[in-house]
């Protein structure tokens, strides 16, 4: 893993995914749109409104995926001072909050019609959206202090705490009894979900990881090309050069 | 032991205890966050009393029934166990029906009549087009009672 730690590698490496992993995302999405909003039948109860599904539920579990992956990047950067772990942790997390408000959206759009409301308090839906409060809460705190190490450092904290309220998301559907429907996908006895409807889905869900993966790519960058920026500020302020050099890294 | 290792077991130890306090607080609250009761919990008198609460279960076959006024439907809430009569007045979701998985809010009247402010229907984990739906039907693998709790 500490080969990877070296930035300048890591952008290298960074350059040569990044067009594999956008042409990937462009390719689940497109085909899981298309397959999903046109070929899929609908639904024996749901009639089209099932449709609606395969955006909720690949943005939920990319809630999820998006969260667990800033704990472990969290605990990597807290533990072994990994220096693009606390990066990728600040990096992900609007994506995963982005993730978690639009399975919020599209589950009570999908909530009005077929459950006869917009918004229950049950526990799916209420540790879902304190989920998306976790987000919000790592966003602000990352960014809260004016040494940004110890903003992350805080965020980190956050992070690691908040990790418990994934599995309860997960499960409480199970340990519950809910409005929500208990999972239809990831089950021991298998999906209960046909597979005409069940492969669109899967490239959704394909879709929607390459995204985040794209994506945190270009942040990732944008975050390494800013702190490396910030050292040279800072080298230049300490040789006595920064006022005529300062002006210079702002007009680029 | 170094510094590296002494923080891998300081953050394992503290995410163990947050993990072991969650799992407390909600073993505590398990009775509290149950969104609806069933008909057996109103029959052994587990549910709020003098207060609004959920009830939830299926509809029970052959118990739907439209009041007088043309507005009100009555209708028995079953768990298989237990089954208590229900009457509302309002718009009903689309997916309300017999042999389906709802769930009302409102108060238990003096007569054991539920009298519901609010009916929502409960979607189950399965999905299928209509057609498979039909075939699983006419063979017979089909049970309604089986699709929520």
């Amino acid at each position: 893993m500490h080969r990877f730690a070296n930035p300048g590698r890591f952008l290298r490496l960074a350059r040569v995914l990044l067009p594999w992993f956008a042409v990937a995302s462009v390719l689940g999405i497109g085909i899981g749109l298309g397959l999903g909003l046109f070929v899929a039948p609908p639904d024996y109860q749901q009639g089209d409104t099932v449709r609606i599904m395969y955006v909720h539920v690949p943005s939920a579990w990319m809630a999820l995926f998006v969260y667990t992956n800033i704990a472990i990047a969290s605990a990597v950067a807290l533990i072994w001072r990994h220096p693009l772990a606390d990066l990728a942790a600040k990096a992900s997390a609007p994506l995963g909050a982005g993730f978690t408000f639009l399975a919020l959206i599209t589950g009570s759009l999908w909530g009005k019609p077929m459950w006869g409301t917009y918004w229950v308090w049950d526990a799916r839906l209420t540790s879902v959206l304190v989920l998306f409060f976790l987000y919000l809460g790592h966003i602000a705190l990352s960014s809260a202090f004016d040494d940004p190490q110890r903003g992350r450092r805080a965020a980190a904290i956050l992070a690691l705490v908040g990790f418990v309220n994934v599995p309860i998301i997960k499960f409480s559907v199970d340990w519950w009894n809910t409005l929500h429907q208990p999972a239809s996908v990831i089950r021991l006895d298998g999906p209960t979900i046909h597979p005409d409807m069940l492969w669109p889905l899967i490239a959704m869900a394909l879709g929607f990881t390459f995204y985040y993966l794209s994506l945190l790519l270009v942040r990732l960058r944008s975050e390494l090309l800013e702190s490396r920026i910030r050292a040279l500020e800072s080298s230049m302020v300490a040789e006595g050069r920064a006022p005529r050099l300062a002006t210079a890294g702002g007009e680029a | 032991m170094k510094r590296k290792h002494r923080r891998l077991s300081f953050v394992a130890v503290a995410l163990l205890a947050i993990g072991a306090a969650a799992a407390l607080v909600l073993t505590a609250f398990e009775d509290e966050i149950v969104f609806f009761y069933s008909p057996s919990d109103l029959a052994e008198q587990k549910t709020p009393p003098d207060r609004a609460f959920r009830l939830g279960g299926l509809v029970e076959e052959g118990s739907f029934s439209k009041g007088d006024d043309g507005l009100t439907v009555n209708f028995r809430i079953t768990d298989l166990a237990n089954a208590t009569p229900v009457s509302y007045k309002g718009i009903l979701p689309d997916l309300f029906r017999e042999g389906q998985g709802v769930v009302t809010e409102g108060q238990l009247g003096a007569d054991g009549v539920f009298v519901a402010r609010e009916v929502l229907a409960k979607h189950d984990e399965n999905y299928m087009p209509k057609e498979v739906a039909d075939a699983l039907k006419d063979a017979g693998h089909w049970q309604e009672g089986e699709q929520s709790q």
